[in-house]
């Protein structure tokens, strides 16, 4: 076997121990393991998933050759789930992989406490009346389930979860958290010993950005009545003043200071996205609150007293031009500050849990601190039921994208991959699924879809003769490509779920594989 | 289900392949004749087997191609097993073209792929222009350069400098990092060749020396300390191979040591694996979106049985999920896809002068350059044993060597730009010869 972090180095850059052990904890139950499925936990089993069930009532046939990697010529009538799950193991002996040769709609009608065993469960090419059964019975045993179709060059991939809360979202580009505008007590007193007018050049060059910003924000602010730059002319004079104390062109630590000076101009306090967290009504806690929002009252309290108004610092700082020493002390003070504010969060989630009746010690400091660390950037998902969502969808949004061009296809899609469905309840085949009766199937696709919009409360709106031809066309065909799309979006939502890092997709993702204009859609 | 269709290995591909539809491309055909077509006719290179490699050969293997090529020069890792799906434990150390090929072939019958285990470079220009398509999956903007400038070298223009389409040769091309990728078409003549936009790729930012040497503050500047400076006052001639264990310790060794002497945390084996390989991270699902992509416009380029991708896709999984497909335009004046430098020569310049004039040409500034026309090697600067075959060609003028062709397109490879950003390129030259002492018309009258 590989040294495990030698085999997952790639990917433990991304997502740390901590997510690979989430990982390796976690166990996948995947329905029907045509392409979409199959290609969906390759790369589940490749980043190392704990384990694996493999669900699928059919006999390899030739055409399943045409379009699935994990079965070949020596699979020919054997039960496909066997001989996926056999190719999967292969790729890692780590993953402990099993099957169950059974249909999954038959599954799903008879023995629904099946479901409760997993993690997660993957459901690929699922009619929707199994998806609807399925998502009630997901949601009630707390297991959390991702839907995913290829149908010719279209497919959807829809999460279904209550509620998935993230404390490491690991946002691409967040503002930084320096206090430039607000400094704390040690930050000021650390400037007061800095001279922006030493006549020590070396000196000079080296003080880091974030004292010249506070120092020239408090001698603005002197001279402004207190308050700090808001007008554009305030922002331009306050710009003027920090050129004026360069003493020459090439000071890069002043450079950076006038390109972070907007930091200093941004408002203090909290975002709307957090405020909108605080005001949940799960922060109202209870004996059975999770413990994530156990923390978020903690934290609501920490802003209105001891973070007057502000979160916890999470204690980095952005590399920039200074000399070692500075930079060094500077860095300390920051996350001296944040342990602070970190260990009174600490104290205040201890007291929330006596008060609730639980084991104050419950939650661990490494949990805490995280918490702390990224409470800036907190997120909580949620989706509604599959069939909540089938029955009445949110009518303006529909509207909304039945007419906008750049969602024509998408939402194109996402009604006839809906009225594939019933015309296949109506007429026992998918449109388009034999040839011979292309003309008929593309005149009954059109009437369907038709009469669904109407059940939407979408009357009058219709589809493009060219889309309804061309789902007609596909056939329910589960083409390789697609399938392999569909199924990597989905492992990477997959891996988002469980790791509870990075931001899980919201809505339904439409696959337009016509031209790749995919639309997510809210309804 | 007595359906004769559900016996068929093309199954579900025949119903893209075999059947009119109206979203489709101006030249889909469709038919038997087609997906026969797709399998007998069309060759396919994949550049790169790696994790998009790996992908692209599966996708497309399955996507109705039966003749796929596939270029390498590296050999499996044990890191590169969270994700190149083709290779296994024991596959370490073997090279990733070879293996790649094998078990696609193993799994998918029908299907011939020949892999090649060597440099982009090693190839002839000749091995390029066999191919129907050429499909991308690689991690470095000096290949991609390489490999485009190839592709577009063999586009040949009209008169009015409209590009003849028989001679347009289509590149895919997909990228990754982390949750983040993209995947491209280009046409070149048509759509912006990877030169046009290359300010998609800036270049990595370096960390200036002095603060290295005087002034670190992170745990990378420790490591780079270590690895760009200290490792050359210690071992004098010894280059560093980051191949190599024991020198990546030592380094790690250096850097941590540096570390604690300025008190900056953070430095780590890992972290200096990554600063000074210039790790980026990869996971399989990526990649996976990312080739599929690639495959599928592949797939729509050979056979028009759907509209193209117009013409970038970029996928980010980070926050959500976002997608989005931007038209990018060319670049009228762009070296690579464009028309050609236009050179005006003498009939009786030698090779030589023709290699010397490139040295000092504005637009060029190329030094050391072997010179190609229509695949064959007029000149090589290296190897020696090239060198020694061709140099007697240095002595004969350009026209000769042309077959006396008035005009003709010639390709150059040098070393060219100027100081530290010299680099080796291909250039693509629209050279025409002066008629016997008369000067063109058209420049007479320009001056
Ligand atoms: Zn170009």
């Amino acid at each position: 076997m590989a040294e495990p972090k030698t085999k997952y180095d790639r990917q433990l850059r991304i997502w740390g121990e901590q997510g690979q052990a989430a990982l390796e904890k976690a166990s996948i139950c995947l329905l029907n393991c045509g392409p979409t499925g199959s290609e969906t936990l390759k790369n589940l089993v490749l980043g190392g998933i704990g384990s694996i069930t493999v669900v699928d009532g059919f006999k390899v046939e030739n055409g399943d050759l045409g379009n699935n990697f994990m079965v070949n010529e020596s699979s020919l009538g054997q039960p496909k789930a066997k001989c996926v799950c056999g190719f999967l193991q292969e790729l890692n002996d780590a993953v402990k992989a099993r099957f169950i040769e059974e249909n999954p709609v038959t599954l799903i009608e008879t023995n629904p406490s099946f479901f409760s065993q997993f993690t997660l469960v993957i459901a690929t090419q699922l009619v929707e009346d199994s998806m609807v059964k399925l998502d009630r019975i997901c949601r009630d045993a707390n297991v959390m389930l991702i839907f995913a179709r290829s149908y010719g060059l279209s497919g959807f991939v829809r999460i279904s979860v209550k509620e998935h809360t993230v404390i490491e979202s690991k946002p691409d580009h967040f503002l930084d958290d320096l206090r430039l505008n607000n400094p704390w007590p040690e930050l000021k007193k650390f400037t007061e010993n800095i001279d922006l007018d030493t006549s020590d050049p070396v000196v000079h060059k080296h003080i880091p950005y974030i004292l010249i910003l506070v120092k020239i924000a408090e001698e603005w602010a002197k001279n402004h009545g207190g308050r700090l730059p808001s007008s554009r002319e305030d922002k331009k004079e306050f710009k003027e003043l920090i050129k004026a104390k360069m003493s020459a062109t090439d000071e890069d630590n002043y450079k950076e200071a006038i390109d972070a000076s907007f930091k200093v101009f941004a408002s203090p306090g909290i975002s709307s996205d957090l405020k909108r967290i605080l005001d949940d009504t799960r922060a109202e806690v209870e004996s059975n609150t999770p413990d994530f929002w156990v923390m978020v009252a903690a934290l609501k309290e920490f802003i209105a007293n001891e973070g007057g108004g502000e979160a916890p610092l999470d204690g980095s700082i952005p590399d920039m031009t200074s000399s070692t020493e500075l930079y060094v002390n500077l860095q300390k003070l920051y996350q001296a500050k944040a342990e602070a504010d970190f260990l009174v969060v600490e104290e205040r989630v201890r007291n929330i849990l006596k008060k609730i009746g639980r084991d104050p010690y419950s939650i661990s400091k490494t949990v805490i601190k995280s918490f702390c660390k990224n409470a800036r950037k907190l997120t909580v998902c949620r989706y509604k039921p599959i069939e909540e969502e089938f029955n009445s969808p949110i009518l303006p949004e529909l509207q909304k994208y039945l007419t906008d061009e750049e969602y024509s296809v998408a939402v194109g899609f996402y009604i006839l991959l809906r009225a594939v469905d019933r015309f296949s309840a109506n007429y026992n085949a998918f449109p388009g699924q034999f040839d011979g009766a292309m003309d008929d199937d593309i005149s009954r696709l059109k009437t369907t879809a038709v009469s669904l919009l109407g059940d939407l409360g979408c009357n009058g709106s219709t589809l493009t003769e060219d889309l309804i031809n061309e789902m007609c066309r596909y056939g329910a065909a589960e083409l390789h490509a697609v399938a392999a799309y569909i199924g990597g979006v989905a492992s990477q939502e997959v891996i988002k779920l469980i790791t509870r890092q990075f931001v899980p997709m919201s809505g339904t993702f439409i696959f337009n594989g016509i031209d790749h204009k995919s639309q997510l859609l809210s309804l | 289900m007595a359906d004769l269709r559900s016996s068929s290995r093309s199954r579900d591909l025949d119903k893209l392949l075999l059947r009119p539809g109206h979203l489709v491309g101006p030249t889909f055909e469709p038919g038997a004749q087609l997906r026969d077509d797709l399998q007998e006719y069309v060759r396919i290179l994949v550049v790169g087997a790696g994790g998009l490699g790996c992908e692209l050969l599966k996708d497309l293997a399955l996507s109705g191609f039966r003749n796929l090529e596939v270029i390498d020069m590296d050999r499996i890792e044990v890191s590169n097993l969270n994700r190149q799906f083709l290779f296994r434990l024991e596959d370490v150390g073997e090279p990733k073209a070879e293996v790649a090929a094998k078990r696609v072939m193993e799994r998918v019958s029908g299907v011939n792929i020949v892999p090649h285990f060597c440099r982009i470079e090693d190839k002839e220009l000749e091995f390029y222009s066999e191919f129907s398509i050429i499909v991308l999956g690689l991690d470095s903007i000096e290949a991609r350069s390489y490999i485009n400038a190839v592709a577009c070298g063999f586009l040949e223009y009209d008169a009015n400098d409209e590009p003849l389409e028989e001679t347009m040769k289509p590149m895919v091309d997909g990228g990754t990092e982390g949750f983040k990728g993209h995947a491209r078409v280009i046409l070149p003549g048509m759509t912006p060749c990877f030169e046009c936009t290359i300010w998609l790729f800036p270049p990595q930012v370096k960390f200036p020396l002095c603060t290295l040497a005087e002034t670190p503050r992170t745990a990378a500047h420790c490591i780079e300390y270590a690895h760009l400076i200290k490792w050359d006052e210690v071992h004098s001639g010894k280059s560093f191979d980051p191949d190599n264990p024991d020198h990546m310790q030592w380094v790690y060794l250096e850097a941590a040591k540096r570390a604690q002497l300025f008190g900056i945390p953070g430095v780590t084996y890992s972290l200096t694996q990554g600063v000074v390989k210039n790790i980026i991270p990869a996971i399989a699902s990526t990649n996976a979106i990312i080739s599929a992509a690639c495959a599928l416009e592949t797939l729509k380029i050979a056979s028009g049985c759907s509209k193209t991708l117009s013409n970038y896709l970029t996928y980010n999984g980070l926050e959500g999920l976002h997608t989005k497909v931007t038209e990018f335009v060319r670049d009228k004046d762009c070296l690579v896809c464009g028309p050609g430098i236009f050179m005006e020569l003498e009939t009786s310049i030698t090779l030589k002068l023709f290699i010397d004039q490139l040295e000092e040409h504005p637009k060029l500034l190329m030094s050391g350059a072997s010179v190609t026309v229509r695949g064959k090697n007029l000149y090589m600067a290296a190897p020696p044993l090239l060198e020694e075959m061709t140099r007697s060609n240095l002595a004969i003028p350009l026209f000769e060597l042309m077959d006396k062709s008035p005009t003709g397109i010639v390709h150059v490879t040098g070393t060219a730009g100027k100081g530290d950003k010299r680099q080796s390129c291909l250039r693509k030259l629209r050279v025409a010869f002066k008629a016997n002492g008369i000067t063109d018309t058209d420049m007479a009258g320009g001056a």
